[in-house]
């Protein structure tokens, strides 16, 4: 009877990955019609890719973008979540109020909001988006830190460093710092693959008049297969490149806190 | 002054969260029931006579409701074969889930036309050896089903693992000492406890799906009568814009997201109980 599962496990994971191992070969393929694998293969595709320069382009935006949002994100979030950790637990339910309504209201529903609100105010879009972004990456940060810091009694630690004589900084600098550094690092991580991959938001909100990788790959899926193909690779490289990263971080991390 | 002092680090959190997460959903509720003159239903009653709304959320509810079950049964199953592995199988087909979960939005439509689009791979070997396929069309309710299963998978199975590591493997060796077989187990015992699980799971994948719009928009355009479909449709449209009407249909799909959320907040905690 074990077959069953067993079979059911496998399925899952060839459903996962058939659509990505389609997508490479045929990023690296000719033609493509007629036979199991490709008829011919070339390195074309990614030659044509990498001297477009609207590719670095819109490369460049998507990083710069997401990057700038989850350097503000850390800044504006990282110290109110380690202050309500520390020191008023009981505000944590805020903040998990605040996780389940970002999932409440998904891009859809928040890009109708956030037009209604700035749209036609003069503030730029990508300042309102870039804000609307802050807001969406709570979730990612406050999981890892508190991944981070199970079981850990961060107001005792903070207590214990004063008594022997530091400052509130020193001790928040030398003791709890170092201790959940790999989580808020993972957090970003996260943060950054989650906005590179956003698209709702940035289609509705801003438009086409700020071309990220995503907008970029939409245009070319129409104009040519095989290049979309290869931009689709390149962005899962790298996307799987920094969440696998995050998940290894995380793991040894945990394994450590555990022992 | 003590009280507020000691708070002052909450301000640029609580100033964000009011600004680009309050006000707008504010805004929404409001502009959905605010017309030229003051307030009004209509743009709400004007949903309710309009087929063309109502079968977006026809084909959105269906879509979600399908997709979350099929992923939901696959999944149970497959983190069942999961306990059966060692724990270092375990761990990496975990990760694998976990970097797998981002392929999703209009790369894993892309990725999907590879497959299965007018002239995807599996379609032309298909036809190169005789396969009769039928009207199978990726761009239609069954081909965006394909892909909503495809990103449902790895959410439930990240949530269901847990839920299956929280059954004791006492309680199956004691079921089976009383002389239970392994399908009364998990009859009696097993799917009894972690029912409340299921459900949960269900609302989130269902949630999950009901506010997806990259892949089908990648896949038809505005052409696939989605709700948010419509409301990006309604959004963006020069000369059909009517953005009192998309904040309607989106107060609507948000009710519906925060009942599902509510549910599986409940049902969660119920099992999460049980288990420890």
């Amino acid at each position: 009877m074990k077959w069953l599962p067993k079979s059911m496990f496998i399925l899952l994971f060839c459903y996962l990955s058939l659509p990505v191992i389609g997508t490479v070969l045929y990023s690296f393929a000719t033609t493509w019609h007629q036979s199991i694998l490709p008829e011919g293969w070339t390195l074309q595709t990614y030659e044509r890719l990498f001297v477009d320069a609207m590719f670095w382009k819109a490369l460049g935006r998507t990083v710069w973008l997401a990057g700038g949002s989850v350097i503000v994100a850390m800044v504006v979030i990282v110290p109110a979540l380690l202050y309500i950790v520390v020191y008023f637990p009981k505000y944590e339910r805020w903040i998990q109020l605040l996780i389940l309504g970002v999932y409440a209201f998904p891009g859809i529903i928040l890009a109708v909001g956030l037009l209604r609100s700035y749209n036609g105010t003069g503030i730029p879009m990508l300042l309102i988006l870039s804000g609307a972004y802050v807001i969406s990456v709570v979730p990612f940060i406050y999981q890892s830190l508190k991944n981070t810091m199970n079981g850990l009694n961060a107001r005792a630690l903070m207590d214990a460093a004063e008594l022997l004589g530091a400052t509130k900084w020193q001790a928040f600098r030398k003791v709890i710092l170092p201790l959940v550094k790999t989580g808020l690092f993972v957090g970003a991580l996260l943060s950054f693959s989650a906005l590179v991959g956003e698209f709702v938001l940035i289609n509705l909100v801003v438009g086409s008049k700020f071309e990220t990788i995503q907008m970029y790959l939409m245009k070319k899926m129409s104009a040519s297969g095989h290049l979309a193909s290869a931009i689709v690779v390149v962005y899962l490289v790298g996307i799987i490149g920094l969440t696998g990263a995050a998940a290894r971080l995380m793991h040894s991390q945990m394994k450590k806190g555990a022992m | 002054m003590v009280w507020l002092r000691k708070r002052l680090i909450f301000i640029p959190l609580s100033l964000f969260v009011l600004l680009f997460f309050i006000v707008p959903l504010v805004d929404l509720l409001r502009s959905s029931v605010s017309s030229s003159g003051g307030w009004t239903i209509q743009h709400y009653v004007s949903i309710f006579q309009n087929s063309f709304i109502l079968q977006a959320f026809q084909n959105s509810i269906q879509l979600s409701f399908v997709s979350a079950v099929i992923a939901l049964v696959v999944t149970l199953f497959a983190v069942y074969a999961m306990s059966l592995f060692g724990e270092t199988f375990r761990t990496r087909a975990l990760l694998v889930t976990n970097v797998l979960s981002n392929v999703s939005g209009i790369p894993l439509a892309f990725a999907f036309i590879v497959l299965l689009g007018n002239s995807g791979v599996f379609l032309l070997l298909a036809e190169h050896w005789g396969i009769p396929i039928g009207s199978f069309s990726l761009y239609s309710w069954t081909g965006l089903l394909f892909i909503y299963v495809y990103f449902q998978l790895p959410l439930a199975l990240l949530l269901l693992y847990p839920v299956m590591e929280g059954l004791k493997d006492d309680w199956k060796e004691a079921a089976s000492l009383l002389g239970a077989s392994p399908f009364q187990f998990w009859r009696r015992i097993g799917i009894p406890i972690i029912w409340p699980s299921i459900v949960g799971t269900f609302s989130i994948l269902f949630a999950n799906a009901m506010g997806a719009y990259a892949s089908a928009y990648a896949l038809t355009g505005s052409n696939y009568n989605l709700v948010a479909i419509r409301i990006g449709a309604l959004l963006s449209g020069d000369i059909f814009a009517q953005p009192e009407l998309a904040s309607a249909i989106a107060v609507l799909l948000g009710v519906v997201m925060v009942i599902a959320l509510i549910l599986s907040e409940w049902t969660l905690r119920k099992t999460r109980g049980r288990l420890e």
